[in-house]
């Protein structure tokens, strides 16, 4: 059966930092070039482009995925969040906060993936996933203690060629440990009150 | 990268049928290993049909008690399953020896048995390649070779297959089933890929047109006591050179049941029947484990920079047994 060559193009809406832009893209186009090219959001970096190193960590739907191989066609109707978009308005992200007070960067090209990344770790971290470095996988074992060993491997796809990883591991593990704290301080509101409530 | 159509497809008949109708098109999944392969013209498909959205991303224990993992679950949400690291946690340990935190969001399991070699003569359309380009010749024969196959290999391609999580599957006895616009049918994932010869370019048995809707496990008791272990050439994120996936029971001091499958040796996750045969009812010690990797590894034929794989996957074998013995005992 003879079929019509296909549209290489189509109209798409892209809900990014929780604003919708519409943009007919070149099928072609990855989400990464439409952010930086189309979108003037050039706070997601290309580096190898290739799925390889990382700068162009994004958000879709709340997890961590590579820009570079996401066409930007099959990103629509996801919810993305760039670096642009981690920040409360002024009010820093802790993990950006911990990044600038423990200097986790030298020359900064790979920090925005570094960052979306590190916000990604901590929440996958907190709903108890495993790590290839975690020595029981089994549930029973319980979620391992973020160690700097666990926080560089579930850290590893981001890669950093000045070597900043000393600083970078230290500000990971201090915006976990603020998340941590802020997560146990609003589960024990959380039982005050049901204890009001009973 | 040549210019394509895309479409997503919203349940499993509108998939078949939208890749039916154009001998041209391919299912996107993840798109990690495709796409990365379109930037670099190895595929040049002429249409995408987008499959991430089919209703097949859930894992449910089936009536035997195996387990059913849809082919669109990523690979992060499989090796996240409670019942997959208490059941079977070598599955778990292999998923998260792959890629990266990012990758892993991304990629299906559908996509990951079907993703390409990572042989640089592949990967590299200035080069000739059997598998890419058939009848070409292979590069890395006489070539840049340390990675590539010691069992099972052709004169014709030397390439391995990539996957962690294939590797634990293969294990673990896993049946790869799917659709296609006549029906449904299943192929056990030990004959899903071809054995090599002259045909490199035709990896897998599954036919033209069909779609992976999952992977079964069958119920596994000895799978409890599991463990991948992968050696790479850095700490993480990178491709194995080589990898086991192992599972042992034992009962007064003999081995009852043992599974056993090497990864980044072969051209598929090599099952390792000769070493199983000759580890079952025998002793529970590191010569016994050293004998049975000799048994599987006389079929193997290293190439001039690839021996060392041979000693490697020797050592892999007995380290990994050991530690099993060790908690069996427990």
């Amino acid at each position: 059966m003879a079929t019509a060559p296909p549209s290489t193009y189509s109209a798409v809406t892209l809900n990014i930092n929780g604003e919708k832009h519409a943009l007919t893209v070149d099928h072609r186009t990855t989400l990464l070039d439409a952010l930086r090219e189309r979108l003037d959001m050039t706070g997601t970096k290309k580096g190898c482009d290739q799925g390889q190193c990382g700068a162009c960590t994004v958000l879709v739907d709340k997890r961590r995925a590579v820009a570079c191989l996401t066409l930007a066609v099959a990103a629509e109707g996801r919810e993305i969040t760039t670096i642009e978009g981690v920040a409360e308005g002024d009010q820093l992200h802790a993990v950006q906060q911990a990044f600038l007070d423990l200097d986790g960067y030298q020359c900064g090209y790979c920090t925005p993936g570094q960052i979306c990344s590190a916000v990604a770790v901590i929440e996958e971290h907190a709903a108890g996933w495993p790590s290839a470095a975690t020595e029981d996988v089994r549930p029973e074992a319980g979620p391992p203690p973020l160690t700097p060993e666990e926080i560089r491997e579930r850290m590893s796809g981001n890669l950093c060629r000045c070597g900043a990883y000393v600083s970078i591991v230290q500000a990971v593990a201090r915006a976990a440990e603020a998340d941590a704290a802020a997560r146990a301080a609003q589960a024990e509101q959380g039982t005050e009150h049901e204890g009001a409530a009973a | 990268m040549k210019e394509f159509g895309y479409q997503r497809a919203l349940d499993v008949s509108g998939a078949l049928a939208l890749l039916d109708a154009d001998p041209d098109a391919r299912f996107l999944g993840g798109g990690t290993n495709l796409v990365d392969l379109m930037k670099t013209g190895v595929e040049r498909p002429g249409r995408l049909v987008d499959v991430r959205e089919l209703p097949l991303d859930r894992i449910e224990t089936t009536e035997d008690g195996g387990l059913r993992i849809g082919a669109t679950v990523s690979n992060s949400d499989l090796a996240a399953h409670p019942d997959v690291r208490r059941r079977y946690p070598a599955l778990t340990q292999a998923v998260l020896a792959g890629a990266s935190g990012q990758l892993r969001n991304m990629a299906t399991v559908g996509g990951n048995l079907l993703q390409r070699t990572r042989c640089g003569y592949f990967a590299d359309v200035t080069k000739p390649c059997n598998k890419r380009d058939p009848g070409s010749g292979c590069p890395a024969i006489k070539g840049e070779h340390h990675n590539h196959a010691i069992l099972g290999a052709s004169d014709h391609c030397v390439a391995t297959h990539p996957s962690d999580l294939g590797v634990a599957l293969t294990a673990f006895d896993a049946v790869v089933t799917y659709e296609t616009a006549d029906g449904p049918g299943e192929l056990p994932l030990a004959d899903f890929y071809l054995p090599v010869g002259d045909t490199p370019h035709l990896e897998t048995a599954l036919p033209q047109g069909a779609l992976i809707t999952g992977v079964v496990l069958p119920p596994a008791p000895v799978a409890a006591n599991s463990r991948y272990r992968k050696v790479r050439e850095r700490a993480s994120y990178a491709f194995a050179i080589g990898s086991i996936a192992a599972a042992l029971d034992v009962q007064d001091g003999v081995v009852r049941e043992v599974r056993l499958a090497f990864g980044a040796v072969a051209s598929r996750p090599w099952r390792a029947r000769a070493a199983e045969a000759a580890l079952l009812g025998g002793p529970v010690d590191a010569a016994a484990f050293a004998a049975a990797a000799d048994a599987e590894l006389a079929a193997a034929r290293p190439l001039p920079h690839n021996g060392y794989k041979v000693t490697l996957m020797r050592n892999l074998v007995v380290a990994v047994l050991s530690e099993l013995a060790e908690e069996a005992a427990r």
